[in-house]
C-alpha cells in the first residue's frame, strides 16, 4: 500500500545522511575525523558551568532622559570592556529595563571569586589621554603601547562633556566629535601643541581604544576623530568615551555564586537520571508494541542525535532546567509514536491489512498530533519570550528549560513522523 | 461514564484539600520570590550548627534556617550586602580554616515582587492564548469551556499539592515551579484534545447517537494511548525526581504532578464536562 515506493526510498536516504551528519557532528572528544571543520562544543550555562552572576539596579535619576539610551550602551560596553579584560570571553552583559526601573546583568562563567568580580564592576571607568613619546628607533620593535604612549597629559574621562557620532561636512564619512569642560578645553589646548602631528592614545581602564594623529591644535574643546568608521564603529568608540564620561551609579541587588563542582554533579546526575528513563521508555515501547516499538526506538535514537546536534549548531547554552526540558521532550517525543501506533491497531482490529492499517494510521493520528503539540508549542513560546518582553520574565532558567522544549517538540514531530513512517514502510515492503 | 460520580468525589476531595492546604498552611516562597540569601558551604570541621547561629546573630543578620547534610551546610537568611558578606567570610574562616563555598545567592525583596507579577502574567496570557486556540479549533463553546475548566483544575490542584509539600516538606514555590504550571497547563490541553477529538470524529461518524454514549465510546478507546503517552513522560520524570539531585528534584515532582493530573483530567473531568453542557443544551 505504500503509495510511492521510489520516493520513501528517497527518504530513507536523506534520513541516512542526517544521521550519519549528526553522528559526526557530535562525534566524542578524542576522536579525531580527516575533516578540517570542527563543530562547536556544547555550551553550559552558569549553573552547569559554576560561575558569578550579579544582577545591578542603574541610578538614572541625575540623567537627562534624552541621553539615557547613549548612557545605558556606554555603561554596558565599558562594563564589557572590563570584563574581556579580565580574560572572560564567554560573560554575558546585558541592560534590561522593567517598568522604569533599569538593570544590568551580568553573568561570568567560570569565575569562582565573588568579591573579585565584584571589586572589578564596580569601579568606575578610568578614561586617560596619553601622549607619544619619543623611543630611540631600536627600542619601538620591543616596546609595548603603553611604553610607546607613556606621556601623561593629565586629561581623564571627568575632562570630557560627551562624546557623539555625526557625519563629516567634506567626506561625509561618520566621525567621532569629543567635547570637553572649559578645564578640559584649556588642557587639550596644551596637549594638542605639544603632540602636534603625533599621536594621542586614549586608554579605557588602561586598554588603549584609539589613537589618532593630532592634525591641528585645537583650542575651542571641540575635537574630531575622522578616519575609516562605518557607523557602527564609530559608535562604539563614541560609547566607549561616554563610559569613561558619563559613569551611571550602579548598586548590587542580586548576586549569585555557583561552584563549578555542583554543576558538574548536577550534570553527572542528569546524564544518569536521562539514561535510566531512556531505558525504561524504550523497554516499555517494545514491551507494548513489539518491532513497531524497536522502530520508535531508532526513531529515539535519530531524535537524540539531531537535538544535540542543533545544541551545538545554533547554539543552545545548556542550563539545569534546559537538561530537564530535554529529558522532559525525549518522554514526549515517542507520543506521536503511541498516538500512531494506537490507531494503527484500532485498523487492525477492523480487519485491515498491515500495510494499509499503518498508512491510515499515520493519517488518521496526525489532526490529534498536530493540536496536541500546538498547545505546547504556544506555552514553550510563552515561556522562552522571544521577543524579549518586559512584561514577561526573562529569566535565562526560564527560557532554557523553555527552547529545550520547543527545539524538543519540532524535531520529534519530524522523527516522530516522518522518521517512523519511513522506515516502517520499509518493514512493510518485506512483510 | 458510570465512573463518573466517582471521579466527582475524587477531583472534590483534591480541590479541598488544596483549598484547606493553602489558607491552613499557604506557601513557602523561595528567595526567587521573597528575597533573601542562600548559601551552600563546606565545612570539613563539622561544627555544631549552634556555632552558625552565632556568628549571624552576632553579625546582626537575621536568619532563617540551616540544613546540614554530612560537611555540607546549606544556610538561608535575609538579603545581605557586600561587605556584609565579606564579613561572613572573614567570621568562617575563622570558625574552620579549610571553609569552601559552594554556592551563593543573594537576591533583594524588590526584586521577588517583580518576578512574581511577571510570572502570574505570563500564567494568565498562556491561559488566554491556550483558550483561543481550543476555541477555534473545535468551534464549539462547550469543548472549549470544559477542556479549559479541566486545566484549572489541573493547574489549581498542582498549586494546591505544593502548598501540601511545601508544609510537609519543604517544597518551596520558585521560577521553576511556575515554569512547571505552564508546562502543566499544556499538558493538560494536549491530553484533552486527544480526547475530543476522537469524540468529535465518533460524532460525525453518527451523529445521531446519545453524547453519553459518544463520550463513552471515545474515553475508552482513547484511554490505553492516554495512558501509554504519559507513561513515557512518567519514566523520565520519575528517574529524574530520583535520581536527578536536590536542584531539580522539586522541579521534576511538579512536573510529574502536573503531567499524571493532565491525563487523569482528560478523561474524568473534561470529558464528564462536556457531557454536563451537552445535556443541558438538550434539556
Amino acid at each position: 500500500m505504500n503509495p510511492n515506493p521510489a520516493k520513501t526510498k528517497k527518504n530513507i536516504l536523506i534520513i541516512l545522511l542526517l544521521t550519519l551528519l549528526c553522528l559526526i557532528i557530535n562525534i566524542p572528544t578524542g576522536v579525531t575525523l580527516p575533516l578540517s571543520y570542527l563543530p562547536p562544543p556544547l555550551k553550559y550555562g552558569l549553573d552547569l558551568a559554576g560561575g558569578v552572576s550579579l544582577t545591578y539596579q542603574i541610578n538614572t535619576d541625575d540623567i537627562d532622559p534624552s541621553s539615557l539610551p547613549s548612557a545605558l550602551e556606554a555603561l554596558k560596553s565599558n562594563i564589557e570592556k572590563r570584563v574581556n579584560l579580565f580574560g572572560l570571553s564567554e560573560a554575558n552583559v546585558q541592560t534590561s529595563s522593567q517598568a522604569d526601573s533599569y538593570r544590568l546583568i551580568i553573568e561570568l562563567p567560570g569565575v569562582d571569586d565573588l568579591g573579585q568580580a565584584i571589586g572589578l564592576i564596580g569601579q568606575t571607568a578610568q578614561l586617560n589621554f596619553k601622549g607619544e613619546s619619543s623611543l630611540p628607533p631600536e627600542a619601538t620593535a620591543t616596546a609595548t603601547f603603553a611604553d610607546v604612549f607613556s606621556v601623561d597629559t593629565d586629561i581623564s574621562g571627568s575632562h570630557l562633556l560627551r562624546s557623539s557620532v555625526q557625519v563629516s561636512p567634506n567626506t561625509s564619512q561618520p566621525e567621532v566629535l569629543l567635547e570637553f569642560n572649559p578645564e578640559g578645553t584649556l588642557l587639550f589646548e596644551k596637549a594638542t601643541q605639544q603632540f602636534l602631528n603625533q599621536r594621542i592614545a586614549i586608554f579605557l581602564d588602561d586598554f588603549p581604544i584609539t589613537f589618532p594623529v593630532v592634525q591641528s591644535v585645537i583650542s575651542d574643546g571641540r575635537a574630531v576623530i575622522s578616519g575609516d568608521f562605518d557607523s557602527k564603529s564609530a559608535k562604539s568608540l563614541s560609547a566607549q568615551l561616554n563610559a569613561g564620561a558619563l559613569p551611571l551609579s550602579i548598586d548590587l541587588i542580586q548576586q549569585q555564586h555557583l561552584g563549578a563542582t555542583l554543576g558538574q554533579q548536577a550534570i553527572s546526575k542528569g546524564i544518569r537520571a536521562g539514561l535510566v528513563g531512556l531505558f525504561l521508555v524504550c523497554l516499555f515501547m517494545v514491551g507494548n508494541y513489539g518491532k513497531l516499538g524497536l522502530i520508535a526506538n531508532l526513531g529515539l535514537v535519530v531524535y537524540g542525535l539531531i537535538t544535540l546536534s542543533l545544541y551545538r549548531l545554533i547554539p543552545v547554552t545548556l542550563t539545569f532546567p534546559g537538561v530537564v526540558g530535554f529529558i522532559l521532550s525525549v518522554g514526549m517525543a515517542v507520543d506521536s509514536n503511541i498516538l500512531i501506533f494506537e490507531r494503527m491497531r484500532e485498523e487492525l482490529r477492523n480487519g485491515k491489512e498491515w500495510g494499509v492499517a499503518m498508512e491510515l494510521g499515520f493519517g488518521r493520528a496526525w489532526d490529534s498530533i498536530k493540536d496536541a503539540n500546538t498547545c505546547t508549542i504556544i506555552t514553550a513560546l510563552i515561556l522562552f519570550n522571544p521577543f524579549a518582553w518586559t512584561f514577561l520574565s526573562s529569566s535565562g532558567l526560564v527560557r532554557g528549560f523553555a527552547i529545550t522544549l520547543l527545539l524538543g517538540i519540532l524535531i520529534s514531530l519530524f522523527t516522530g513522523v516522518f522518521v517512523t513512517r519511513n522506515l516502517l514502510r520499509v518493514l512493510a515492503k518485506q512483510k | 461514564m458510570k465512573l463518573r460520580p466517582l471521579f466527582l468525589a475524587i477531583s472534590l476531595i483534591f480541590i479541598s484539600a488544596s483549598i484547606f492546604s493553602i489558607f491552613r498552611w499557604g506557601f513557602r516562597p523561595s528567595i526567587d520570590f521573597a528575597g533573601g540569601s542562600i548559601w551552600e558551604i563546606s565545612l570539613p570541621s563539622q561544627p555544631h550548627s549552634d556555632q552558625i547561629t552565632q556568628i549571624f546573630t552576632s553579625q546582626d543578620i537575621s536568619l532563617l534556617s540551616i540544613s546540614t547534610g554530612a560537611d555540607n551546610y546549606l544556610i538561608k537568611f535575609q538579603d545581605i550586602s557586600q561587605p556584609q558578606k565579606n564579613a561572613l567570610d572573614v567570621a568562617f574562616r575563622q570558625l574552620d580554616a579549610d571553609f569552601g563555598q559552594l554556592r551563593f545567592e543573594t537576591l533583594s525583596p524588590s526584586l521577588g515582587k517583580e518576578l512574581l507579577k511577571k510570572t502570574i502574567f505570563s500564567i494568565i496570557l498562556s491561559s488566554l492564548a491556550l483558550f483561543l486556540f481550543i476555541g477555534r479549533r473545535f468551534k464549539d463553546r462547550a469543548f472549549g469551556i470544559s477542556a479549559v475548566l479541566a486545566m484549572f483544575h489541573d493547574t489549581f490542584i498542582l498549586i494546591g499539592s505544593f502548598s501540601l509539600l511545601g508544609h510537609f516538606f519543604g517544597a518551596e514555590l520558585d521560577t521553576l515551579f511556575v515554569t512547571a504550571v505552564l508546562t502543566t497547563l499544556s499538558a493538560s490541553v494536549h491530553d484533552t484534545v486527544v480526547t475530543f477529538d476522537r469524540i468529535r470524529e465518533l460524532r460525525f461518524k453518527n451523529f445521531k447517537t446519545e453524547w453519553v454514549s459518544l463520550a463513552n465510546q471515545a474515553v475508552s478507546e482513547t484511554l490505553v494511548r492516554s495512558v501509554n503517552n504519559s507513561m513515557t513522560i512518567i519514566f523520565m520524570l520519575l528517574s529524574l525526581a530520583i535520581l536527578g539531585g536536590d536542584t531539580t528534584r522539586w522541579f521534576a515532582i511538579a512536573l510529574l504532578v502536573g503531567a499524571v493530573l493532565g491525563t487523569y483530567s482528560s478523561f474524568a473531568v473534561a470529558a464528564p464536562l462536556l457531557l454536563f453542557l451537552k445535556k443541558r443544551k438538550q434539556n
